[in-house]
Parts: structure tokens; sequence; C-alpha cells
């Protein structure tokens, strides 16, 4: 696996000539500092299958007997009978009922587009259906947070990067006005290659010399290398919950985020990311529906959580991270012939952490008696409303600042403890 | 580093594939970025005639430099706005600066607008060795008709260039030469001439200090005419001993002639330096690390320089036959040589340039047309390449400081900086009013092979910028997460070919209208970002 630290490891900082002013230290008591875990699930995820209504069951099996979960096999929650999960989630199902998990039913926006390319943009920029934004909706509240970025950073109160996405290029979401807010570690490897002073691979050919100190010296004009590596380097032991490096990618991007977390970084917002998700066919084994296509991702997008937490536990940090799940649209109520479920539109978003009001927020999907398959979920809530309650109250942003990062008031919800 | 397998291959002629890849090295290396008509064109010939077309095409000599330079502190009395000004023999304070100004920009954009002819690189290369700095000869008709000769000479014959650069009014005011006179000997010129532009420094070259003093008085007796800007003989000034040269010149013995036909030493002198065969072995080295890679191993002093250097003393130091034996070798082929440099910034900018078919203001609106010339000059400034002013007379660093010669193109200041030109152009470009330079990224991409099919894209791109692969697990990256927003799986590609498809059907619907321009944005940045972008 080759890695690559330019433009990864910099990428959206290439932007400016960096000057090579010594860091401030980081700085200690940063415990308050909150944290934004933003889980990207690419492809349109099927929240009917994930969030059961099992008080609906019946119409539920009806709309897509081919791939319904057997009612005795869904996963029950503590205190909230008539919703599961998918039995492939078993770590989703205890932090939820530990209090750890909040699910948020009929997450969309009016109108909502049915093309990955434009529902992805809409849901990173925080636009209306109709509006086109080149900026994205956590670029907007760093822009904010942190003005005169990045001409007067590092500095003391922010010698860390302002977002970190893993596992992909830089997220629309980061976005700024002018440049992106964040930086990319574009796959685990580059990542470990950097804090083990490991040399990416290259050919053994003049190229591959040139390449070499060209990367060589990429690395050294990144002036959030060195944070990085220092930070990662003052955690040594992690969660032996997390699957071998390489089985399941999103659980080593989110063990990454929680080494950088613990080891003192006061980057607010980290993004991750798992694909997959558009499952037009054999969604479910035919057989049994609880194993089967969409069943691994959900198996793993639970381990993952669930490996990060108990790390996030094990390192001390629980109280500062709360993460969140989100896909461009959910999918259509009745499956189709092939075993699997097209585009549709609302679907839950789950929160996680232990700062969060644990439970359901909303109803379950009202589904038809005799689903067709123009019949999609209706919205409850929608995205950008979470958006300002974690802007609001879990980053305690003053509401006209909320209203002016998400170009409109929303009304909040009861996401977060004591907030 | 230095860990790479050395090249085994000689100087016989290629005769192996004749692809794209080829072509595209060969038109890397001699042109400044590969335009895909360029490309197209040359692939589709055979190896012996591109290079032939590449070393005798006899390009018309460009339109002089113009007045584009009437501002609101100054204009012109005497050239209008538009005109040349090389005619005028009129210079002050407040026309030199803008004429220089004016020559550099109008040099670029000869670069930029090269015909498929290896004359403007040989100009670069010429400017690199025959170094004058237009800061220090501060006459802009100086440095034009310099600049003029070297494109003259570009591929002609060494020995007579040599001459001629002598007694160009720049060089005698670079190197002192006006001021080297029979009463004060300047040693300047004498030196460099010796040093830096015939026998060199290598293991070959013996010549000694008294040599320097000797053919420093040979050359005594130039001047320059500042009323004609020309440079003349002037005997009274000339020393007409007789010039004892060492051994390394065979104890040489040049007469001192007197009067006007005591130029005719200097024929002698050069003719003495010239029967030095380490004075081909130099040029062809030079060449070598010009248009093939940096270090010259011992396998390729004996395969390809010497007999490159035999060709030029047999051909009387014609320079197109070196050259070509050059570009149609074996050795100039060999895959280990592909992607081997590291652009110099003009390859750099101006390859880009001429790579996306950037296009700039035509000769109507020469005040932007010159202006975008000017400020693509000042970015490869920027990035240490300000030409018409190398650093010294040795030329640029990365031409000859061993070991590093061209990754000294890359430092922690300039890296960043060419990331941040290549981002630039592909966002928002440079302007000027309401004109503006910048990469059309769908343009671009139509020109490619299959630019709806996603992995077809991806490896055309990398083809049409890249000299080196990328593992095939980078170019997934690519895909999944420029192209294809994070979707994966074969059934995924199709979400790019309908976008592509319906941006080509409906460039203007509101929803697609910034789909297909913003992925591409994305991509020919994430390219240009990589080092491998920064290799040609």
């Amino acid at each position: 696996m080759p890695s690559v630290l330019l433009p990864s490891l910099i990428n959206g900082f290439s932007i400016r000539a960096l000057a090579a002013s010594p860091l401030a230290q980081i700085a200690g008591g940063m415990d308050s500092d909150q944290v934004l875990v933003l889980v990207q699930l690419n492809g349109g995820n099927d929240g009917l299958n994930m969030v059961i209504p099992l008080e609906f069951y019946d119409a539920y099996h009806a709309a897509r007997t081919n791939i319904a979960i057997p009612e005795d096999k869904v996963l029950r929650l503590n205190g909230f009978d008539k919703t599961g999960l998918n039995p492939a989630m078993p770590e989703l199902q205890s932090m939820f009922n530990e209090g750890k998990l909040t699910i948020i039913q009929g997450v969309s926006y009016p109108q909502p587009n049915f093309s990955h390319f434009r529902a992805t943009d809409i849901w990173l920029s925080g636009a209306d259906t109709s509006q086109i934004l080149s900026t994205g909706w956590a670029g907007r509240y760093l822009n904010v947070q942190y003005p005169r970025f990045p001409e007067d950073y590092p500095n003391r109160n922010m010698p860390d990067p302002l977002a970190i996405q893993i596992g992909s290029l830089v997220s629309p979401a980061l976005q700024g006005p002018a440049l992106t807010m964040g930086m990319a570690i574009s796959n685990p490897n580059s990542f470990y290659d950097l804090i083990n002073d490991r040399a990416a691979s290259v050919p053994a050919t003049r190229a591959g010399d040139q390449l070499a100190y060209i990367r060589e010296m990429s690395v050294k004009t990144d002036q959030y290398a060195g944070v990085i590596k220092a930070a990662a380097q003052k955690v040594t032991k992690q969660s032996g919950k997390y699957p071998a490096a390489g089985k399941n990618p999103l659980a080593d991007q989110l063990k990454i985020v929680a080494r950088l977390v613990a080891g003192g970084l006061r980057t607010k917002i980290y993004l991750v990311s798992m694909g997959g998700f558009d499952t037009h066919a054999k969604q479910t084994d035919a057989t049994d529906t609880t194993t089967g296509t969409h069943a691994k991702l959900l198996g793993k997008l639970s381990e993952a959580i669930g490996a990060f937490q108990d790390d996030l536990c094990l390192l001390q940090v629980e109280k500062r991270v709360t993460g969140m799940t989100f896909s461009e649209f959910g999918r259509r109520i009745k499956s189709n012939a092939s075993g699997g479920t097209d585009h549709g539109t609302a679907a839950p978003v789950l929160l996680f952490g232990s700062g969060l009001q644990p439970g359901i927020i909303g109803s379950n999907p009202l589904l038809p008696a005799n689903a067709t398959v123009n019949d999609n979920i209706a919205m409850q809530y929608d995205f950008r409303a979470l958006y300002a309650s974690l802007l609001e109250k879990w980053f305690s942003v003053d509401k006209e600042v909320t209203a002016s990062v998400l170009l409109k008031d929303y009304p909040l919800l009861p996401i977060i403890q004591n907030a | 580093m230095g860990s790479s397998a050395p090249v085994i291959a000689g100087i016989k002629r290629y005769k192996g594939k004749w692809e794209a890849d080829q072509a595209a090295h060969l038109l890397k290396r001699t042109l400044f970025g590969v335009k895909k008509e360029d490309l197209d064109h040359c692939h589709k010939k055979s190896l012996k005639k591109v290079v032939k077309e590449l070393l005798y095409t006899e390009a018309p000599l460009p339109p002089p430099p113009i007045n584009n330079y009437n501002d609101d502190k100054y204009t012109d009395p005497e050239i209008q706005p538009g005109e040349t000004w090389i005619k005028s023999l009129k210079y002050d304070g407040m026309n030199n600066g803008r004429r220089k100004n004016s020559f550099k920009s109008w040099w670029l954009g000869l670069m930029i607008y090269q015909d498929r002819s290896i004359r403007e690189k040989m100009v670069l290369f010429w400017h690199n060795h025959f170094v004058t700095e237009t800061n220090t000869v501060d006459n802009a008709l100086f440095c034009y008709q310099y600049n003029m000769l070297l494109r003259q000479h570009a591929l002609g014959n060494f020995k007579e260039f040599v001459k001629a650069v002598t007694v160009e009014p720049a060089m005698l005011r670079y190197l002192n030469g006006y001021a080297n006179t029979r009463k004060a000997p300047d040693e300047n010129y004498g030196r460099e001439l010796q040093e830096l532009f015939t026998v060199g420094k290598g293991p070959g070259s013996h010549y000694t200090e008294e040599d320097v003093k000797a053919a420093a008085r040979v050359l005594t007796g130039y001047t320059i005419n500042y009323k004609t800007y020309t440079s003349s003989f002037d005997p009274n000034r000339h020393d007409d001993a007789d010039k004892q040269f060492s051994a390394f010149y065979g104890q040489r013995l040049i007469r001192g002639i007197k009067g006007k036909e005591a130029s005719a030493e200097l024929d002698e002198l050069v003719d003495m330096i010239f029967e030095q065969e380490e004075v081909s072995r130099f040029i062809c080295r030079k060449l070598y690390r010009f248009f093939v890679y940096h270090t010259i191993d011992e396998e390729t002093e004996k395969n390809v320089i010497e007999p490159l250097a035999a060709l030029f003393r047999k051909k009387n130091y014609e320079i197109r036959p070196v050259l070509e034996m050059l570009f149609m070798s074996r050795h100039f082929f060999d895959p280990a040589n592909y992607g081997s440099m590291i652009k110099s910034p003009v390859d750099f900018t101006v390859g880009l340039c001429r790579e996306f078919n950037i296009v700039f203001p035509d000769a109507t609106n020469y005040i932007d047309q010159y202006g975008f010339w000017e400020q693509l000059r000042n970015q490869a400034a920027g990035l240490q390449q300000n030409i018409g002013d190398p650093p010294n007379v040795a030329g640029w660093q990365a031409y000859y400081q061993l070991p590093e010669y061209d990754k000294l193109w890359i430092s922690s200041d300039t890296l960043p900086k060419r990331n941040q030109f290549t981002d630039r152009m592909i966002n928002g470009g440079f302007s000027r009013k309401d004109k503006k330079i910048v990469i059309d990224p769908v343009a671009f991409a139509a020109g490619l092979p299959s630019p709806e099919d996603p992995d077809l894209l991806i490896s055309g791109a990398v083809r049409a910028l890249y000299r080196v692969e990328l593992p095939v697990d980078q170019l997934h990256f690519i895909k999944t997460n420029i192209l294809l927003s994070g979707l994966v799986g074969m059934a995924s590609d199709h979400y790019w070919t309908m976008a592509w498809q319906a941006y080509q059907t409906n460039p203007t619907d509101k929803n697609n209208k910034n789909i297909v321009p913003n992925k591409l944005k994305l991509l020919f940045k994430y390219l240009m970002d990589l080092p491998e972008y920064q290799l040609m």
C-alpha cells in the first residue's frame, strides 16, 4: 500500500506558503474542549432496516418481504419497545441501553434530491434543495470560530488543525469561504508512516528517488505534521476492541481519531466515512435477511463505534466527544425485485457519546399498508436542525452565530444532557 | 537516495516502441509541457520525423517586444503604444525599466506560443550557459539583442556561437569585456570563457591561471558604443603583444596583431580552445543534464557522453547532430529516465499553461497579454527561476550543483508555492480586470479518451499530466473520493457517467451545473498537488 503524504496530509494547506515559525506548545487543561466526530455513510443508508419500526412491523414486512428482518431477530432497546435495531449492531444496542446512543427519526429536508452527488452536496453544505452553496456547513462554523484562518494559525490558542478528515480527501463540509478549514490524513497508513518516521515506499527508479525527496520535503513543509505526531505519541495503549488493522476501515479511522483526541489535539471536528450503502440489489442474503451486504456494513459501523466509545472511555476523554452518523438519503420503503432498495428520502441519524440526552427523538415512520415504489419516509426533522443543535448545545455557539452559519433559524432538538 | 538502478542503454539508435508514452517523454523534455495536439501529431509520425521536426523546423523569428508600458506616470514620447521599441536608441530612467519588463514578458510569451521546435528550450539552455543578467546589463535593447543572438545560434554552430557571444554588447557589459584594455586588463571574461563556456572544470580540463591572463589579453579592445548600441573593436585599447598559453593548450603562442586586423586574434583563441576535446565533452554533459538526467555515472560517460562528444567534434561543433543522436538513442528512451527530472519553474508554469491550453488575450489586447505573461514570469521567479536574471554567471544552481541538482528547485519555500500556483490556476486563476487566465477543467477532460468512464478519465488524466504511473489503489482512491463522492463498488461508476452525460446534454441545469466542473477541479487539483506532478 503506498501512502502519500502530499497532498493527503497537508491537503488544503497547499494553498499558501507556510511560515516556518516554531509552534506553541500544546497548553494543558483542554479537557472541556468539545469534539464532534462526523461519520459519513456514503451511498444512502437504508434506515428502515437499521432502525426497525416494530410498532408497524406488519406494514414493514409487507413493504419489503424479501429483505425484512424477522421480528424475533430485531435487537430490543431498553424502554423503547416500539423500535429496534438491525441484529448486526449489538454494540450499538448496548450503547443505547447504556444511554450513549440517541436516535433521531426521519431526518431529511424539504423536497429531497435523489441524486447521490447533489444530495451529498446538500448535506455537506447545508443548502436548501434548490440552493447552491460553495461552502460547507462545518467550514462556515470554523470560519466564524477561528477568524483569520489560515494567516494567523497555528497560534497559542489553536495550535492544532481546526478539523481533520481521515480516510478521504478533505470533505466539502469543511470548505470555508476562501479555502478549506480542514486537513486530511487520506489513509491510515500515511498516519502511521508519519508517526513512525517511515517513508512511504517509492519504486527503485530515478523517478522514485525524486519522489521520495519531494515527499520528504512535503512532510517538512507541513506545519501540522509535528503536532499530530506529538499528539499520537502521547497515546501508547488503545482499546483491544478494535478489529485488526485493515479489517474494518471505519474502525481504523476512528482509532486514529481517539488517539489524536486523547493525545491532546484541540481539533474541533473529525470526519470519517465508509462507503457501500448504495444497496440497489442483494441487500440481504435471500435465505437469511439478517446477513448479507447491508448487515455487513451495519456490523462494521456498530463494531467501529463500539470500539471507539470503549477506547474513549479507556483514554478518559469520553466526555469530550460526540459523534453523528449521516447518509445522503435513506432508501425507499418498498424493496425492489432484486432484493435491494432504491434511493429514498428521510432516515434516522445516530448520535453517540456519553454527553447525550439518550433515547429516541421522533416517532417511527408511518408506513402505508400497501407501499408502492413511490412511497417515501416522511421527514420529521431537518438535518440542519441537528447541525444547529450540535453547534448551540454541544459547541455552545451563540444563537445568532448558528443562524448565520446555517443561514436560517432552526428549532433545536434536546440532544445534549444539561444543555 | 541514489539507490536507483543504473541505466545501461547506450547511444545506439532506439528501435523500440514508439507510442504516446515515448512521444510524451521526448516532447516533455524538448518543449515546455506537452499539448495534446502536439502529442497527437507526433506519435502518429516516426521518431525520426518527429526529431527532425523538433530540430530542423525553421520557425519564423517572433515579432519583437512592444510598448505595453505607458502608465499614469509615463508615456513614451517616441514609441507609440503597441509599437516595438527595439529601434529606439534613446534610453533613460523612465523607459529602460519598463522596456526590460516588456522584454522579459515577451520572452515568456514566446515560450507559451512556441512551435513544435526545440528552439525556445534551447534558448533557455543557452541563457543558462552564456549567462547574462538583465539587472546587471541594465539596458533593455542589449538584453533583447542578446536574447535574439541565443535564438539565432540556438541550433547552429557552437564555435561560431562562442565567437559571437564574446563580442555581444550584453556579454561585454556583463563580464566587463568592455573594460578589458591593454592598460588595465580585466580577466573576467577570459576566465569564464574557459571555466563556464567552453572547456569547463571537468576532470579533463587543465587550463591555468596564466591561460586566463593570456586569454584576457587576446580579448582586449572591445568596446560598447552607447549611441548606436553596438560593440566594436578599438585597436588602440588592444594588447598587441604575443600571448603564451600553457601545456594544456599545447604551449600555443598567439602572435600579437596590430591595428584593425587584431580582432582575428579572437578567432585564433577560439580555434585553440576548440582543439581541446574537453570542450565537446563539457557541452555534451551539460546538454545531457538539461535534457536527460542530472547524474552522469561512469557507464553514461563512456556510452553516451563520449560518442556524443566525438560526433560533436566530427561535425565541427554543429549542435543539431548531437541533439539528434541523443534524442534518437536507446539511452534517452530507457524507461528509467521517464519522469526522472524535477520540472524547472519555467517548465512548471509555462508547461501547465500549454498542457491545459490556457487561453491568453491575443495581440489586439497586448496590454493584458503582456500583463498575464508578466504574472506567469513572476510566478516562475517566485519559484526561483527568474528568466533573464539567473543568480550568477554560473546559471541556476539546479543545473549544476552536485549532488542535489534539480532537487534544489524543491524547498520548504517553493513546494508550497508550486502547489499554490496550481491550486490557483484551477480555482479562479489570475485576473486582470475583466480578463482571466484559468484552467477549464471540463474542456481538458473532454480532450481525454472516454471522460464519461471514471477509470478511463483518471488514467487518461494521469497519463496526460504525469510521466510516471500511479499505483492502482491510488487510482481507486481518487475515483471513489473525488468522482464518486465516496460511493464504492463497480455499480457506482455509472453515477459519474450519468453526471457527465447530463452535463454534456444540459450544462446549465441548475442541479447538475456545478457537479461535473467541481469534481473535475478537485480531480486536477489533487493530481497537481501530488509529488508526481513535479516530475517530467
